[in-house]
C-alpha cells in the first residue's frame, strides 16, 4: 500500500522531485565551492606575519582588515541562515526596489553563510602545518604568498578535506531552509507536491530518500578525492651503484625487488 | 679574505631574556666555520638570526658590506643567497624528493622546470639520493631526509650554507652519512656556518671554531688551539664535560 502510494507519486511528480534536487545541488555545489573559495582567501589574510620589520601602514591595514572579517565570521555563525535569508532577500529587495532572482539569492546566502566557517577551517587547517614548513620555504627565499601557494596550502586543504566534505552535507541538507524565500530547492518542490497529493508521510519519503542519494554520492567522491590527494603508496628507486640498470619498487614499507 | 657575512654588536631579545648579547664575527668566502657550546647557548638563535628567521633585536648584519636590516635588498632575496639546513629536517611534505629540490628554483629563481630538474638530480647525486626522485618524505630515513634536505638547499646555489645542528635529530647509524656528505662539502670550497655538537667533525673539518656560552663568543679560532690550548676558563670547562661523556 505504501509503496503503491509511493510508486504513483514518483510517476505523477517525478520530474519535479528531480527539478528540486537539481536546484538543491546545485545550490550546494555552487555555495560550498564559492564559501571554500572566500575561507581560503581570508584564511590566508588572516595568518599574514607581522614582525618588527613590517610598515605601520601595513600594521594598521591588516589590523582594519582583521576586524571586518572577524565580525563577518562572529556574526553568519552566530545567526541562523533561515533568518539571514529572510533580512538578506528582503533588505535587498526593500533597498534597491528589485527582487532578487531566488535560486542566485539562495547561492549567494549559502556562499556567504559557508565562507564563515570555512575561513575558521582553513585558518586550523593552516595553524596545523608544522612551522618548520614555513621556515624552510622561507629560507630558500619564498615570499609569504609563494610559502602559502606551495607548500601550506596543499598540505592544509588536504587536512581539512574532510571538514570541507561535511560543510558539503550540511549545505545539501540545509538548503532547505531557503524555502523561506521561495527557492524552488528540493524541500519547496516536494511542499508542492504535498499540495497536490495530500499524502504528506509518502511524499517527503520520496525527497527523504533523495536527500540521501546525494550526501551519500558526495561523501563518497570527496573520499576518492582525498585518496587521490595522498598520491600513491609506493616508489621506485632508480638504478644503484653496483647494478646501474635495477629497480627496486617499494610498497608500504615492504621491499619487492626485480632487476629489469 | 672576501667577507660575505659580517656581523656587528648583534643583540637579541625573547622578552626580557637576553639570548644573544653583543656579537660580533664574520665569515670568510670558502671558510668553514663551526659553532660549538651547550644548549641555550644562543648558537641556533644566531644562525637564525643570520637568515632572519629571527629578527634581531639590534645590531647589523652585513651582507658583502651591506646591512641586510635596512632594507638595502630584500628578505626574500638575500635568504634565496643563504642555504639553511635544519635540525628538524623540514622537507616539504606535499612533495616529492626531486620537487623538494625543485621548488624554490622555480618559485624564486625562475629557472626554467626542466633546467631546474636538471640542477636538482645533479645535487641529489651529490648526495647520494638521486635514485629516489619519486619517493615523498614520509618514505624515506631520517638520513636519507637530511641529505634531501642539503641537496634542497645546494639546488639553489646559495653562497653560503648554513646548518643548525643537522644531526641531532638523527638516528646513531645515521649520522655518519650525513656528515660524509657535510665533509665532501667543504673539501670542495663550500662557504659553511655549522651549529654542531659534533666535536671530531668541528676538529677534522672547520677552519675555525667559534666557542658560545650564555649568549657571547667566548673564544674562536683554529679547532686545534680550541680543543687542545682553550685561553679560557669556560671553554675549557666546556670541552672537558663534552668530550668525556
Amino acid at each position: 500500500m505504501f509503496f503503491e502510494t509511493v510508486g504513483k507519486i514518483i510517476a505523477k511528480y517525478g520530474p519535479m522531485f528531480l527539478q528540486g534536487a537539481g536546484t538543491t545541488l546545485l545550490i550546494a555545489i555552487t555555495g560550498t565551492l564559492i564559501g571554500f573559495a572566500i575561507g581560503l582567501v581570508i584564511g590566508i589574510v588572516r595568518t599574514i606575519p607581522l614582525d618588527a620589520k613590517s610598515s605601520p601602514v601595513k600594521r594598521i591595514l591588516l589590523k582594519v582588515v582583521n576586524t571586518i572579517l572577524a565580525v563577518y565570521i562572529e556574526v553568519f555563525r552566530g545567526t541562523p541562515m533561515i533568518v539571514q535569508a529572510m533580512v538578506l532577500f528582503y533588505g535587498f529587495a526593500a533597498a534597491t526596489g528589485i527582487s532578487p532572482d531566488t535560486t542566485i539569492a539562495g547561492i549567494v546566502i549559502v556562499s556567504i553563510n559557508t565562507g564563515a566557517y570555512m575561513a575558521e577551517i582553513v585558518r586550523g587547517g593552516i595553524l596545523s602545518i608544522d612551522k618548520g614548513q614555513f621556515e624552510a620555504a622561507h629560507s630558500i627565499g619564498m615570499t609569504h604568498g609563494q610559502t602559502m601557494t606551495s607548500i601550506i596550502l596543499p598540505q592544509a586543504i588536504r587536512n581539512i578535506l574532510p571538514a570541507t566534505g561535511n560543510e558539503f552535507v550540511i549545505n545539501i541538507k540545509d538548503t532547505s531552509v531557503l524555502n523561506v524565500i521561495s527557492v524552488t530547492e528540493l524541500f519547496f518542490k516536494t511542499s508542492m507536491v504535498n499540495a497536490g497529493t495530500y499524502k504528506p508521510f509518502e511524499t517527503f519519503f520520496v525527497a527523504c530518500v533523495l536527500y540521501f542519494i546525494m550526501t551519500f554520492t558526495v561523501t563518497r567522491i570527496l573520499r576518492l578525492i582525498e585518496r587521490k590527494m595522498d598520491g600513491p603508496k609506493t616508489f621506485t628507486i632508480h638504478g644503484s651503484q653496483t647494478v646501474p640498470e635495477a629497480e627496486i619498487k617499494v610498497t608500504d614499507g615492504e621491499k619487492t625487488t626485480w632487476i629489469k | 679574505m672576501d667577507k660575505i657575512i659580517e656581523i656587528r654588536h648583534l643583540k637579541k631579545n625573547f622578552g626580557s631574556v637576553e639570548v644573544l648579547k653583543d656579537i660580533n664575527f664574520s665569515v670568510g668566502k670558502g671558510e668553514v666555520v663551526c659553532i660549538i657550546g651547550a644548549s641555550g647557548s644562543g648558537k641556533s638563535t644566531l644562525l637564525r638570526c643570520i637568515n632572519l628567521l629571527e629578527l634581531p633585536t639590534s645590531g647589523e648584519i652585513l651582507y658583502h658590506g651591506r646591512n641586510i636590516l635596512d632594507g638595502a635588498m630584500s628578505t626574500a632575496e638575500y635568504r634565496a643567497k643563504m642555504g639553511m639546513v635544519f635540525q628538524q629536517f623540514n622537507l616539504f611534505n606535499n612533495l616529492t624528493v626531486l620537487g623538494n629540490c625543485v621548488v624554490g628554483q622555480v618559485k624564486v629563481l625562475k629557472r626554467d622546470p626542466q633546467k631546474a630538474r636538471e640542477i636538482a638530480t645533479r645535487y641529489l647525486e651529490q648526495v647520494g639520493m638521486a635514485g629516489y626522485i619519486n619517493a615523498k618524505p614520509s618514505q624515506i630515513s631520517g638520513g636519507q631526509k637530511q641529505r634531501v634536505a642539503i641537496a634542497r638547499a645546494l639546488s639553489m646555489e646559495p653562497e653560503a650554507m648554513l646548518f643548525d645542528e643537522p644531526t641531532s635529530a638523527l638516528d646513531p647509524e645515521m649520522v655518519g652519512e650525513v656528515l660524509k656528505v657535510m665533509k665532501g662539502l667543504a673539501h670542495s670550497g663550500l662557504t659553511m656556518l655549522v651549529v654542531t655538537h659534533e666535536m671530531a667533525f668541528a676538529r677534522d673539518v672547520a677552519d675555525r671554531v667559534v666557542f658560545m656560552d650564555d649568549g657571547v663568543i667566548v673564544e674562536e679560532g683554529k679547532p686545534e688551539v680550541i680543543f687542545n690550548n682553550p685561553t679560557q676558563e669556560r671553554t675549557r670547562v666546556f670541552l672537558k664535560r663534552i668530550l668525556e661523556e
